[in-house]
């Protein structure tokens, strides 16, 4: 067996996780939900280092998995309303308000978790099998690829703030009452998806890293930095790239469906593309290719984001615009490059 | 004709084609027969027919332009003919197997510019290229063998890299990288090897050692060599065949061939 | 239709409209002063009766709120001068405690009415034009003598046009049979959307006449021919504003991609910049010749280029060019770049949108069909982005610089060796680049709102533009907006304007995973970057 991380590799691993089981209990809501949020962007980004960092497809639409698995648990979560919604009805309160009599037909089975459950992994799963066969087929790679899964989460963006679509229009899902029967906003509730998150974070790290660092991993790397060398040697570079695009998408849709019962609402603008593209620079500050990096990078930029927002909400934009672009140009490697640098320097 | 190779046949190159269905009872291992290729009015190939032996280690050499990459093109199965045949072995028609079935049927081509992983160290460079079961699952879950590591090592030794196992394929000098790319053409084990000119950029140590190492392979490979360095070419000749202007315009062994009034006028003018 | 009777009463009075007398009716402005509801109403009908368009101003200020009484008489209070009601004219020292009438909203509906029937024979067409339109959208069939009336009297042919629709809609709904049928096939003479609803409603009137029902539907195919013509060309003519746009829009992104490879996230808002450019040009001859405020745009265009061009240029020199091979990080950092000036202008010019006007050359429409209008800032921008087209085109074939160009695009290495100074060529071809994007946001500035999230709404499409069309060659670029505004405008119609940006998205997800390279790609021009 082969040995994922040294010594002092799960050394860390292990403080992490101790800490992160003891935290809750001295934090306030706001906080243990902010850094469950905060996880569940840095499962996100572990998630498209795995394809961009180690098999150099930068998909700019990834925000659009995460969003699919994040209705799919909203489906959930909306039927466990009941009737305790603003009309007392079956129905979800948007579906009232529209004047529908029924469940449109992707709400079928919606009541039962496990049902959703499925289909937080299925539906994002589906999509990019589709899209990342017909993508890799044709060889659309580089920025072309980028530009056009950007408008792959336009389109869907689009399409669901349509009242017609069934999603709740622009306001999407909200006001969650119950979750497996627990309440939502009880304090136990939001330990308990803090844990889950930091275990599905865990998780997610471990299975990234046994893949890269497998012969699968050293054929991804391979596909990135001379893809027909890779061809050429009789790897059927289409299959390998639709099989770690459609699991990163998978993990995307099981982040999604932790974020939303933590932060309470799920609407269409998750799925615009500005959110995609802050997903790439999470893991660019972070580090491509380190996995540890990306998650560093979703901490430190959406804990920026969230000190900015409340402190100086004007100067937002310019820090996070400042951050791309010194990012791009003075720390190729991310924060993770830069430590690791420094520590050769030392030795 | 085996059993084997009738089935090949009758699937008409469709399927995949193993390489264990190549026959070379009459013992030629590369037959082209009047392939004419042309790219937009200009003919690239005029009626160019060529047979390689099992076993035999071929140089080609020609002035610029004379068609020696498009032929190559086409054996690899780049660029279709627009008349003739190309057969490997009696029996498997090159004009109707993709560019992958071709590689799979065991013709190996090495580029000009060495193209290798230079992210990987030189084993794990090897470790890629070996044959092997390259899907998605089975490499997920692949552990190297003894045997496998054993045959990483061998071949280390066989191109001179046993001491550079662990460096970063990056890092070597041109001709390391060269005789990398060999090596990784010759872990997946092919019958026919093409080497597009393997010693350009190369020291003349290198070139002597690469001149040792052909020497060494051909036999159990069958080599078709592209070079322009006439030093090289006469270290390891038999026979030389000269392409100009799309068809061959003299075959033999070296001497004769760099006796040949035509030749002379045409290209080597010493 | 409320209020039914009061209208019917007024009607009825209209009717008998005699000529203008010397003076308003003492008696029924004192009744419109100080009477309760119904005698107001039947004062107006008074009025009417009477025909004199003095009383127009007396019914306006009613409805307005401006009529006032003190003591026993009534006035008209208009912006600052009190006028006596009765004879129209100016008091000099008017009472200080003036009481105003009120009105409700069945007053009004019945001084609607009442309005629209006086100014039905007023002497000036405007006046009639306007009347002729209000009694088209429905009035009360009582009234109908007097359009006929007015109809006999009237010789323009549009207000003509409308008088009949008016006339025919009352017929179908008060006639006999005959009449009806007489009034349907006038209809189905007619090229007027309204007579289209009207023919179709008694088409499908389920108990009606079956011969008055197939008599419709045959006058309502006629109109329906009629005017699907300007239906169909009022198509072609959105798709082909919508693809001058996305030319526009997007020519200079095939510029620096073409040339370079960046991919410019920053775009959006280099046209962005050149519409706030244009509206400080505007406001700067606003606040210093405001009498030629109308050639404001003619300074406009240069401007809005040569800033958008500066900015473009800047990022070349301080940015892109470090990134220079890095496509993927190109993108990142100009995306970085588009948020930072988003932020700028959000903070000098504020986050909410900002006027411009076009200029009168530029406004209203030219009326092509009964039901087309072609709005002249849309006309004037198809033939502003040709002449850029044209001028990009000339630039690109005939100049040094555009012989630089081609040469770096097709193959940068080789250009160098020769000498071409690829460095500056690269920020020249950026500053182009960017200054079209400036036009691009000086068009649209005449064309809708501006604000600072004004760019990201034209990123996507930009890109696709460029995507679908190939690089390297101007006619890809115009193939592929023209084709994309058309396709965007049709499916619009069939199905909605989400639906048909959808679509076409998908359609180019598809199109490329067919033909990466685009429509015209430079042979040889791969697709990766």
């Amino acid at each position: 067996m082969r040995r994922l991380y040294g010594p002092a590799g799960w050394s860390a691993i292990g403080a992490a996780v101790l800490v992160m089981a003891i935290l809750p209990h001295f934090l306030s809501s706001y906080w243990v939900t902010l850094i469950g949020k905060i996880m569940c962007y840095a499962i996100v980004a572990v998630a498209l280092d795995l394809i961009w960092g180690y098999c150099g497809i930068l998909s700019l639409g990834h925000g659009l998995f995460f969003a699919l698995g994040g209705y799919a648990m909203g489906m959930y979560l909306m039927r466990q309303i009941g009737r305790e919604g603003q009309y007392q009805s079956d129905l979800p309160d948007f579906m009232v308000f529209l004047d529908w009599k029924s469940f449109p037909w992707q709400w079928w089975n919606s009541d039962h978790f496990g049902w959703c459950a499925l289909l937080v992994v299925v539906v994002p799963g589906l999509l990019a099998f589709a899209f990342g066969y017909l993508a890799f087929r044709s060889r659309v790679k580089g920025v072309y690829f980028s530009i056009i899964t950007q408008a792959l989460t336009f389109a869907a963006m689009l399409l669901f703030f349509r009242n017609a679509t069934g999603f709740g229009g622009n306001n999407g899902f909200t006001d969650f009452k119950r979750i497996l029967g627990f309440t939502v906003t009880s304090p136990e509730t939001r330990a308990a998806l803090f844990m889950v998150t930091g275990a599905t974070l865990l998780g997610t790290l471990l299975l990234a890293r046994w893949i890269v660092t497998s012969k699968l991993g050293r054929v991804l790397t391979a596909i990135r930095d001379a893809e027909s060398r890779a061809s050429f040697c009789g790897y059927n570079t289409v299959h390998y790239k639709v099989a770690v695009f459609t699991l990163s998408a998978v993990i995307c849709g099981i982040a999604g469906a932790l974020y939303v019962p933590q932060v309470g609402i799920i609407n269409p603008s998750e799925m615009s593309p500005a959110n995609s593209i802050e997903i790439a620079i999470w893991v660019a500050v972070g580090g491509r290719g380190t996995l540890i990096g990306p998650i560093l990078g979703a901490g430190v930029v959406n804990g920026a984001k969230s000190f900015f927002t409340q402190a100086f909400p004007e100067y937002w934009l310019y820090f996070l615009g400042a951050i791309f672009i010194l990012a791009t140009l003075f720390l190729p490697q991310g924060i993770a490059g830069l430590a690791q640098k420094l520590g050769r320097g030392r030795a | 004709m085996s059993i084997s190779a009738a089935v090949a046949s009758e699937s008409g190159g469709l399927g995949r084609v193993a390489s264990g269905e190549l026959d070379t009872t009459h013992g030629a291992v590369l037959y082209l027969e009047d392939i004419s290729v042309s790219f937009d009015g200009f003919k690239a190939l005029n009626r160019l027919s060529l047979s390689i032996d099992v076993g035999e280690l071929r140089c080609v050499i020609g002035p610029n332009g004379a068609g020696k990459t498009t032929m190559m093109d086409v054996i690899t199965g780049k660029t279709r003919p627009d008349e003739g045949s190309a057969f490997f072995g009696q029996t498997i028609d090159l004009a109707k197997l993709t560019e992958a079935e071709i590689a799979h049927a065991g013709i190996g081509r090495k580029f000009q510019k060495p193209t290798i992983f230079e992210n990987h160290s030189a084993f794990e460079n090897l470790e890629l290229a070996m044959k092997a079961d390259k899907r998605v699952r089975t490499t997920l879950f692949a552990r190297l063998s003894g045997a496998d590591r054993d045959r990483i090592a061998e071949m280390l030794r066989t191109i001179r890299l046993a001491d550079a196992a662990d460096r970063t394929a990056g890092l070597l000098s041109h001709g390391q990288k060269q005789w990398l790319e060999i090596g990784m053409l010759l872990m997946q084990e092919p019958r026919l090897l093409l080497l597009d000119e393997p010693v350009a950029g190369m020291s003349d140590e290198e070139t002597e050692r690469t001149a040792e190492l052909f020497l060494s392979l051909a036999g159990r490979h069958s080599l078709v060599v592209v070079e322009h360095d006439m030093a090289f070419i006469a270290k390891i000749a038999r026979k030389v065949t000269v392409l100009h202007e799309g068809s061959v315009l003299a075959e033999g062994p070296m001497a004769q061939v760099q006796a040949d009034p035509r030749v002379i006028e045409v290209y080597l003018g010493r | 239709m409320a209020w039914r009777w009061e209208r019917a009463a007024i009607a009825a009075l209209l009717v008998c409209v005699a000529a203008p007398a010397a003076a308003i009716d003492k008696d029924a402005v004192a009744k419109l002063g100080f009477g309760d509801s119904d005698e107001k109403i039947a004062a107006m009908g008074a009025l009417v009766k009477e025909g004199d368009p003095r009383a127009i101003e007396v019914l306006k200020a009613l409805a307005d709120g401006n009529l006032q009484t003190a003591g026993e008489r009534v006035f008209i209070q208009r912006d600052d001068d009190v006028l006596d009601a009765v004879t129209g004219e100016k008091v000099e020292s008017p009472p200080e405690d003036r009481d105003d009438v009120v009105a409700n909203n069945r007053i009004r509906a019945a001084v609607g009415d009442a309005l629209a029937g006086l100014r039905i024979l007023s002497p000036e067409r405007a006046k009639r034009l306007a009347a002729a339109k209000e009694l088209t959208g429905g009035a009360d069939p009582a009234m109908l003598p007097l359009l006929q009336r007015a109809l006999a009297a009237e010789k323009d042919p549009e207000i003509r046009s409308l008088l009949e629709v008016a006339t025919a809609a009352m017929e179908l709904k008060t006639g006999d049979k005959a009449q009806r049928l007489a009034a349907i096939r006038r209809l189905g003479a007619s090229t007027s959307p309204a007579s289209r609803t009207m023919l179709a409603a008694a088409a499908n009137a389920p108990d009606a006449d079956p011969e008055v029902r197939a008599e419709a539907t045959k006058s309502l195919a006629a109109v329906e021919g009629r005017l699907a013509w300007g239906e169909r060309l009022g198509l072609a003519f959105a798709g082909v504003s919508l693809g001058s746009i996305l030319l526009l829009a997007a020519l200079g992104l095939a510029i620096t991609y073409g040339l370079m490879g960046v991919i410019n996230m920053a775009h959006g808002e280099l046209i962005m910049i050149g519409a706030y450019t244009t509206y400080v040009v505007q406001n700067l001859f606003r606040a210093w010749a405001p009498g030629a405020f109308d050639w404001y745009v003619l300074a406009a265009v240069p401007a809005s280029f040569a800033v958008s061009a500066a900015v473009g240029m800047l990022l070349e020199r301080l940015v892109i060019r470090w990134l220079y091979g890095r496509p993927l990080e190109t993108l990142l950092a100009t995306w970085g770049i588009s948020l930072v000036l988003i932020q700028t202008v959000r903070t000098i010019f504020g986050a909410q949108n900002v006027q411009v006007e076009n200029p009168a050359f530029m406004s209203g429409g030219v009326q092509a069909l009964s039901n087309l209008v072609l709005p002249w800032n849309r006309i004037v921008i198809i033939f502003f982005a040709a002449a850029v087209l044209v001028a990009m085109g000339l630039l690109l074939s005939r100049t040094r610089l555009g012989l630089f160009v081609r040469g770096v695009t097709q193959n940068r290495a080789m250009a160098s060796c020769v000498g071409v100074p690829t460095a500056r060529v690269d920020t020249y071809a950026f500053g182009l680049g960017s200054g079209i994007a400036g036009l691009a946001g000086c068009a649209l500035s005449q064309l809708g709102n501006v604000g600072p999230d004004l760019g990201q709404g034209y990123i996507v499409d930009s890109f696709m533009v460029v995507v679908f069309g190939g690089v390297g060659q101007l006619a890809g670029t115009v193939y592929a907006a023209l084709t994309l505004g058309f396709a965007n405008k049709l499916l619009e119609d069939w199905s909605g304007a989400v639906i048909a940006k959808i679509a076409v998205l998908v359609f180019i997800i598809i199109f490329i995973q067919r033909r990466p390279q685009g429509m015209f790609a430079l042979k040889g021009r791969a697709v990766e970057a």
